[in-house]
C-alpha cells in the first residue's frame, strides 16, 4: 500500500518519541531493579525510602544528577571529552530502532511495532554497537587520567576480542533463517511455539551461550567489567565525569543491556512468539492479537535483564589474562565449531 | 533525494580525508578516517550494496579503527612535527595522482551509458543469493584473499616474536 510521505514522517517521529521514552524509563527502572535484586542477594533491602517500595527512586536519582555541578577537569581534551558520552548514548539509543517489539501490525501501511524494518537489521545493530566503543575509548583517552586511560584500553581490547565470538555465534541463526531481517528470523521460529525456537528446536544453545557471554563482555558487565573495575581503577573510563555526562554513560550501559536482551530474545527465543504456539490465537480478537506478542516479548527481555543482575550478584570479576584467554581460546573455536556443525546438519537435511 | 545524499556524504568523505592530512594530532586523524569510512558505507548503500555497507561499518569503522585508536592511546602519541617530505614523493606522487584521476574520469565517462543510478531497496540482499555469488562463482579470489590474510598474520607473528 502506498503511504503518503508526510503521514509516514509524522508516524515515524511519533514512534521514535514513544520508543525513546519507553526505553529511557525502562533504563531507569532497570537500575532500580538491579539495586533491589542485588540488595536481596546480599541480604539487605535495597532502596526503599522514596515512594512505595522505593519505586520513585529513579526519579530522585534523575533529579540529583541533573542538579549536580558539571565539572570540567583541567587539561582534558575538551572536544572529545564532551563528544564521548554523546557517542556512547547516541549509539545505544539508535540500535533500538531496528528491534521489532511485536507482530507485524500495519496501520495505514505503517508498521506499528518497529521503527524501521531494514533487511540487514541484524548487521546494522552490530555496526552501531561496534561504533559505540568509541564513546568508552575516547572518554578514557581525553580525560587525561591514568585510571581512565587504563579502563579505555581494557575496554577496546575486550570489545574487539569478543566481537568476533559474538558475530560468529550469530552465523548459525543466519544459516537457519537465510536472512538478516529480524522479522524473518522470528517468523522462522513461530510455527510450533517453544519447540521451534532457535534455542530448543534449532539446536543453537551453544551459539546462545557464546552470544550471551560475549554480550556480557561487550556491555562491560560483571564478570567482564574490567574497564570500570571499581576496586582497581576507581571507576575506569568515566572517573572524571560528573553530573549528566556521567549519567549518559550510565544510561548507555543499561540501554545496551536492554538491546542485547532484545536481540537474544529475537534470535534465540522466538521474539514475540508465544511459547504455546498458535493455541491461544483464535481467542481475544484483534486487541489480544496486537498486545499479547508485545507481552511475551517484554517478558522474555525482562528475564534477560534479571539474568544480567543475577550474574552480577553472583560471579566475581575475571583476571585480565583469563578474559583474553577465554575469548580467544574457548569462545571463538567453539563458535566456529558451531558454524561447521550447523551448516553440516542443514546441508544433510537439504540433501 | 539520492543526489542530495550523495553530495552530503561524498563531501563529508572528501572533507574527512583532507582533515586527516591536515590534523597534527594522530587521534584527530584517526577520527577523520572513521568519518571517511562511515561516509563510504553510506555511498555503498546508495549504490544498492547493503551488505557491503554494513560490513564496511562493522569491519573498518568498528574494528580496525578501534585497533588504530587503541594503538595511538597505548603509545600515547603526541603531536606530529611538520616536515618538508621527500622530493621523490612530490616528483612522482603528484603526476601519478593526476594520471590516476584522469584515467578514472575517462573510464567512467566513456562507460557512462552502462552505469545508472539504483533505487534504494530495489534489490533485496538475500544471503543465499549473495553467498552463492561469493562462495561459488568468486570462490578462487575469495580463497586467494584468505591466503593473503594468512601470510599477513604470519608476518606479524614473525615480526613480534622475541629473539632468542
Amino acid at each position: 500500500m502506498e503511504v503518503s510521505f508526510w503521514f509516514f514522517v509524522l508516524i515515524s517521529i511519533l514512534k521514535v518519541i514513544i520508543v525513546t521514552g519507553i526505553l529511557l524509563t525502562a533504563v531507569a527502572y532497570t537500575v532500580l531493579l538491579e539495586r533491589k535484586v542485588v540488595g536481596r542477594i546480599q541480604n539487605r533491602w535495597g532502596p526503599s525510602r522514596v515512594g512505595p517500595f522505593g519505586l520513585l527512586q529513579p526519579l530522585a536519582d534523575g533529579i540529583k544528577l541533573f542538579l549536580k555541578e558539571d565539572l570540567m577537569p583541567t587539561n582534558v581534551y575538551k572536544p572529545l571529552f564532551i563528544a564521548a558520552p554523546i557517542i556512547a548514548l547516541g549509539c545505544a539509543l539508535i540500535s533500538i530502532s531496528m528491534i521489532p517489539f511485536g507482530a507485524n501490525i500495519q496501520y495505514h501501511g505503517v508498521d506499528l511495532f518497529q521503527i524501521s524494518d531494514v533487511n540487514i537489521g541484524l548487521l546494522v545493530i552490530l555496526g552501531i554497537t561496534s561504533i559505540g566503543v568509541y564513546g568508552v575509548a575516547l572518554s578514557g583517552w581525553s580525560s587525561n587520567n591514568k585510571y581512565s586511560l587504563l579502563g579505555a584500553l581494557r575496554a577496546s581490547a575486550q570489545v574487539i576480542s569478543y566481537e568476533l565470538a559474538l558475530g560468529l555465534s550469530l552465523v548459525g541463526v543466519i544459516l537457519r533463517t537465510g536472512s538478516f531481517r529480524l522479522r524473518d528470523i522470528v517468523d522462522v521460529q513461530s510455527t510450533h511455539g517453544l519447540l521451534s525456537w532457535n534455542f530448543f528446536g534449532g539446536w543453537q544453545f551453544v551459539a546462545f551461550f557464546i552470544y550471551i557471554m560475549a554480550a556480557f563482555a561487550e556491555t562491560n558487565r560483571t564478570p567482564f567489567d574490567l574497564p570500570e573495575a571499581e576496586s582497581e581503577l576507581t571507576a575506569g573510563y568515566h572517573t572524571e565525569y560528573s553530573s549528566m555526562k556521567f549519567a549518559m554513560f550510565f544510561m548507555a550501559e543499561y540501554a545496551n543491556m536492554i538491546t542485547v536482551g532484545c536481540l537474544a530474545t529475537l534470535l534465540f527465543f522466538g521474539g514475540w512468539c508465544s511459547p504455546f504456539g498458535h493455541i491461544f490465537q483464535p481467542y481475544g480478537g484483534i486487541w489480544a492479537a496486537a498486545i499479547m506478542p508485545v507481552f511475551w516479548f517484554v517478558l522474555k527481555v525482562f528475564c534477560f535483564l534479571f539474568l544480567y543482575i543475577w550474574v552480577r550478584g553472583t560471579l566475581p570479576r575475571f583476571r585480565y589474562d583469563q578474559l583474553m584467554g577465554f575469548g580467544w581460546k574457548v569462545l571463538m573455536p567453539l563458535a566456529i565449531a558451531n558454524i561447521i556443525v550447523t551448516s553440516f546438519c542443514l546441508a544433510y537435511r537439504a540433501a | 533525494m539520492y543526489l542530495v545524499l550523495f553530495l552530503i556524504f561524498g563531501g563529508l568523505c572528501v572533507a574527512g580525508a583532507l582533515n586527516l592530512l591536515f590534523q597534527r594530532h594522530p587521534i584527530n586523524s584517526a577520527l577523520s578516517l572513521i568519518v571517511v569510512m562511515s561516509s563510504l558505507a553510506v555511498l555503498y548503500l546508495l549504490l544498492g550494496a547493503e551488505f557491503l555497507a554494513a560490513a564496511q561499518v562493522i569491519v573498518y569503522s568498528g574494528a580496525i579503527m578501534v585497533l588504530f585508536t587503541f594503538v595511538i592511546m597505548l603509545l600515547n602519541a603526541g603531536r606530529e612535527e611538520r616536515t618538508h617530505g621527500s622530493k621523490a614523493a612530490y616528483a612522482i606522487g603528484i603526476p601519478g595522482a593526476a594520471a590516476l584521476l584522469g584515467a578514472l574520469v575517462y573510464i567512467f565517462l566513456s562507460n557512462g551509458d552502462l552505469l545508472g543510478p539504483t533505487l534504494l531497496g530495489a534489490s533485496w540482499v538475500v544471503p543465499t543469493v549473495f553467498s552463492a555469488t561469493l562462495f561459488r562463482d568468486l570462490l578462487l579470489p575469495f580463497e586467494v584473499t584468505s591466503v593473503l590474510l594468512l601470510v599477513a598474520i604470519l608476518g606479524a607473528v614473525a615480526l613480534a616474536r622475541k629473539e632468542h
